[in-house]
C-alpha cells in the first residue's frame, strides 16, 4: 500500500469549528430558472390586452354573475349534503349481515360511479320519457298521488339527482372504509354497555368514523363545486353559465372565463380552509380551537409552516 | 346453598374445525370474585367472552340469575335473541378489556355518564355526578375532562373500570385487566380492583396475576386446553394442586413471577 501524504494539520479541532452546511447549489439554480419562468408568465397574464382586466373587474361583481355564484353555491351543498345522507345509509347497508342490502347498495354504487355524471344530468332531465306520470294509488281504490314528471324534473332537480347520485356513491366507499377503522373493540365495548346497534352507530362509531374522512369529505365537495360547472348543459344558470350567457352576447370570452375562474379558485380556497378548520375543531389529539379560531389560524398557517421549517 | 348468579352448564365453543372449549360447567356466586388462570390458548377468554355472548355459544347454556343468556323460550320452542334483545342482558354484565376500548372521542368524564343515558335515559345531569363519583372512586377525580390519549395505560384502565360500573351490573367481567400495561401501571388497576371486591362487586377475572388470585379471589379456575383441569380455594390450589398440569403450570409461572 503506498503511503498518502497527510499534511499536518495541528491547528485543526473539530470542537472549535463551526461546520459549513450543506449547500444546495442544485436547487438554488433550479430556483432560479422557476422564478424567471413565473415571473414571465405573471407578466403575459397582467400584460396581455386579450385579458381585457378592466372588462373582468367590470363583470366580476355583477348581479347576474353573483347569481350564478349563488346558484353554484347551493348545488354544491344540497348535493353534498344529501350525497353524504345517502352514503352513510349505502355505507351500513354494505356493512350489514343481510345479502340483499350488501347487493343492492353494491348495486347502486356500481351504477352511480360508473356513469358519468354528465350522462346522468342529461338522462335525469329527461326522466319524462322513460316515465312519463308517477301514480300512487290504493289498489281498486282512490288515486292518492298523481304527477306529471314534467313538473317534477326541472333543471335544478335533474342536476341535485345526478350531482348527489354521484356522490352517494363515492362517499358510501368513503365511510364504510371510515366505519371499519373504527376498531371492532370500540363496538365490543358498546355491546358490554347494553347498546342496541343503532345507539353504537350513532353515538361511537359514526362520530369517529366521520372524523377520519373529514379530509376526504372536503376533497369531494372541492370536486363537486367543480362538477356543478357542468349543468351549464342544463341550462341552468350557475357560475358558468351565467358567464357563458353574457359572452354569447357581447363576445368577450375571456374576461367572463376569468371571472368565473376567479370565483371558482376562491371558493375553493374557501372550501378547504373550512375543511382544515374542521378537521382542527374535530381531533381530540390537539387541544380542541373553536371552529373561528381554527379558521383563523389556518390563515396564517403557510407562514406557521414556514418558520417551522426554518427551526428544523 | 344459595342459588348461584351465574352458571355455565355445558358450555362448548368451536372456531371451524378448532374446539376452544369442550365442556365447561361453573358457578359463580354473588359477591365472589372468581380468578380464571391457565396458559395461553386454554379457552380463558374465550369462556369470559361466552358468558355474555360476545361470541356465541356452539352449544350449552349460561344462566343469569336462572334466565338463559342470549336465548329465550316461546312456548316448547327455543329462540335465539336479536342483538338488542341480548342488549338488556349484557347491561347486568360489565365488561373491562385487555386494551381498554375507551371512547377515544369522549372525555374520561363522558365515557362513564355515555351509558347511562342513552341506555337507561338518566337525566344529564345524574348521569355525570354519578360519573364524577366512579371516577373518585377509582382515583380519577382530577382527569374527568382528559380525554383517552391524555391519560397514562393504568388511568385508562381504571377508567374503564369506573364505564362498565356506571351501568350498576350484577356482575363485572375482567378479560386480562394489567396484560397490556407496564409493570409499574399494573399495582394501580389492581389496588382498584382489591377495593372493588372488599365492596362484595361480584367479578369474573381472567388474569396472570396469581398473587391477586390467592389474595382476593374466592374461587380459583385452572383452566388447560378448553377444560377446567381444577378448580377451588385459590390458596388450596396454588399451594397444594392435585393435578398434573396444574403443578406443571404453576411451576412455570412461579417461576418466572
Amino acid at each position: 500500500m503506498p503511503e498518502t501524504k497527510t499534511k499536518p494539520t495541528p491547528s485543526r479541532d473539530i470542537h472549535a469549528a463551526t461546520p459549513v452546511p450543506v449547500r444546495h447549489m442544485g436547487q438554488w439554480l433550479a430556483g432560479a430558472v422557476l422564478l424567471v419562468v413565473a415571473l414571465l408568465f405573471l407578466e403575459v397574464l397582467v400584460n396581455n390586452p386579450n385579458m381585457q382586466w378592466a372588462v373582468v373587474f367590470e363583470y366580476l361583481f355583477s348581479p347576474d354573475i353573483l347569481k350564478g355564484l349563488g346558484i353554484t353555491l347551493m348545488l354544491t351543498l344540497l348535493a353534498m349534503l344529501l350525497g353524504l345522507l345517502l352514503g352513510v345509509i349505502l355505507a351500513v347497508m354494505r356493512l350489514s349481515s343481510s345479502r340483499v342490502f350488501q347487493s343492492v347498495a353494491w348495486g347502486w354504487i356500481w351504477f352511480f360511479r360508473g356513469v358519468p355524471p354528465l350522462v346522468q344530468l342529461i338522462f335525469w332531465y329527461n326522466m319524462a320519457l322513460l316515465i312519463p306520470r308517477i301514480t300512487i294509488s290504493v289498489p281498486f281504490g282512490p288515486t292518492l298521488v298523481n304527477w306529471d314528471v314534467n313538473d317534477l324534473i326541472t333543471p335544478f332537480s335533474a342536476a341535485i339527482m345526478g350531482l348527489a347520485f354521484t356522490e352517494s356513491a363515492y362517499a358510501a366507499e368513503m365511510l364504510r372504509a371510515g366505519i371499519r377503522a373504527v376498531s371492532g373493540g370500540q363496538t365490543e365495548a358498546c355491546a358490554t354497555l347494553g347498546m342496541t346497534r343503532w345507539q353504537s352507530l350513532r353515538r361511537i362509531v359514526l362520530p369517529q368514523a366521520l372524523r377520519i374522512v373529514i379530509p376526504p369529505i372536503g376533497n369531494d365537495t372541492i370536486s363537486m363545486l367543480k362538477f356543478s360547472s357542468l349543468v351549464s348543459i342544463l341550462a341552468l344558470p350557475d357560475l358558468l353559465y351565467s358567464a357563458q350567457m353574457i359572452y354569447a352576447r357581447t363576445y368577450q370570452t375571456i374576461p367572463l372565463l376569468i371571472v368565473a375562474t376567479i370565483w371558482y379558485l376562491v371558493l375553493t380556497t374557501a372550501f378547504t380552509l373550512i375543511e382544515h378548520a374542521v378537521e382542527a375543531h374535530f381531533d381530540v389529539t390537539r387541544s380542541r380551537p373553536s371552529l373561528s379560531r381554527a379558521l383563523v389560524s389556518n390563515l396564517k398557517a403557510p407562514f406557521a409552516l414556514r418558520r417551522k421549517e426554518d427551526l428544523a | 346453598m344459595t342459588t348461584p348468579l351465574l352458571k355455565v352448564e355445558r358450555l362448548r365453543k368451536s372456531f371451524g374445525n378448532h374446539e376452544v372449549l369442550s365442556g365447561i360447567d361453573m358457578e359463580v356466586h354473588r359477591g365472589d370474585v372468581t380468578c380464571i388462570v391457565g396458559p395461553s390458548g386454554s379457552g380463558k377468554s374465550t369462556l369470559l367472552r361466552c358468558l355474555n355472548h360476545l361470541e356465541k355459544p356452539s352449544s350449552g347454556a349460561v344462566f343469569l340469575k336462572g334466565e338463559p343468556i342470549g336465548l329465550k323460550w316461546r312456548g316448547e320452542r327455543l329462540f335465539e335473541m336479536s342483538f338488542n334483545e341480548l342488549a338488556k342482558q349484557r347491561q347486568k354484565m360489565g365488561m373491562v378489556f385487555q386494551g381498554f376500548h375507551l371512547f377515544p372521542h369522549l372525555t374520561a368524564l363522558q365515557n362513564v355518564s355515555e351509558a347511562p343515558m342513552i341506555v337507561s335515559g338518566v337525566p344529564r345531569a345524574r348521569a355525570e355526578s354519578e360519573a364524577m363519583e366512579l371516577l373518585a372512586k377509582v382515583g380519577l377525580g382530577d382527569r374527568a375532562g382528559h380525554y383517552p390519549h391524555q391519560l397514562s395505560g393504568g388511568q385508562q384502565q381504571r377508567c374503564a373500570i369506573a364505564r362498565a360500573l356506571a351501568m350498576k351490573p350484577e356482575l363485572v367481567l375482567f378479560d386480562e385487566p394489567t396484560s397490556a400495561l407496564d409493570p409499574e401501571l399494573i399495582g394501580e388497576v389492581l389496588s382498584v380492583m382489591r377495593d372493588l371486591a372488599r365492596e362484595g362487586t361480584t367479578m369474573v377475572v381472567v388474569t396472570h396475576e396469581m398473587s391477586f388470585a390467592r389474595d382476593v379471589a374466592e374461587h380459583l379456575i385452572f383452566m388447560d386446553g378448553g377444560v377446567i383441569v381444577e378448580e377451588g380455594n385459590p390458596r388450596e390450589v396454588l399451594a397444594h394442586p392435585r393435578e398434573e398440569r396444574t403443578r406443571a403450570f404453576l411451576s412455570r409461572v412461579l417461576e418466572t413471577a
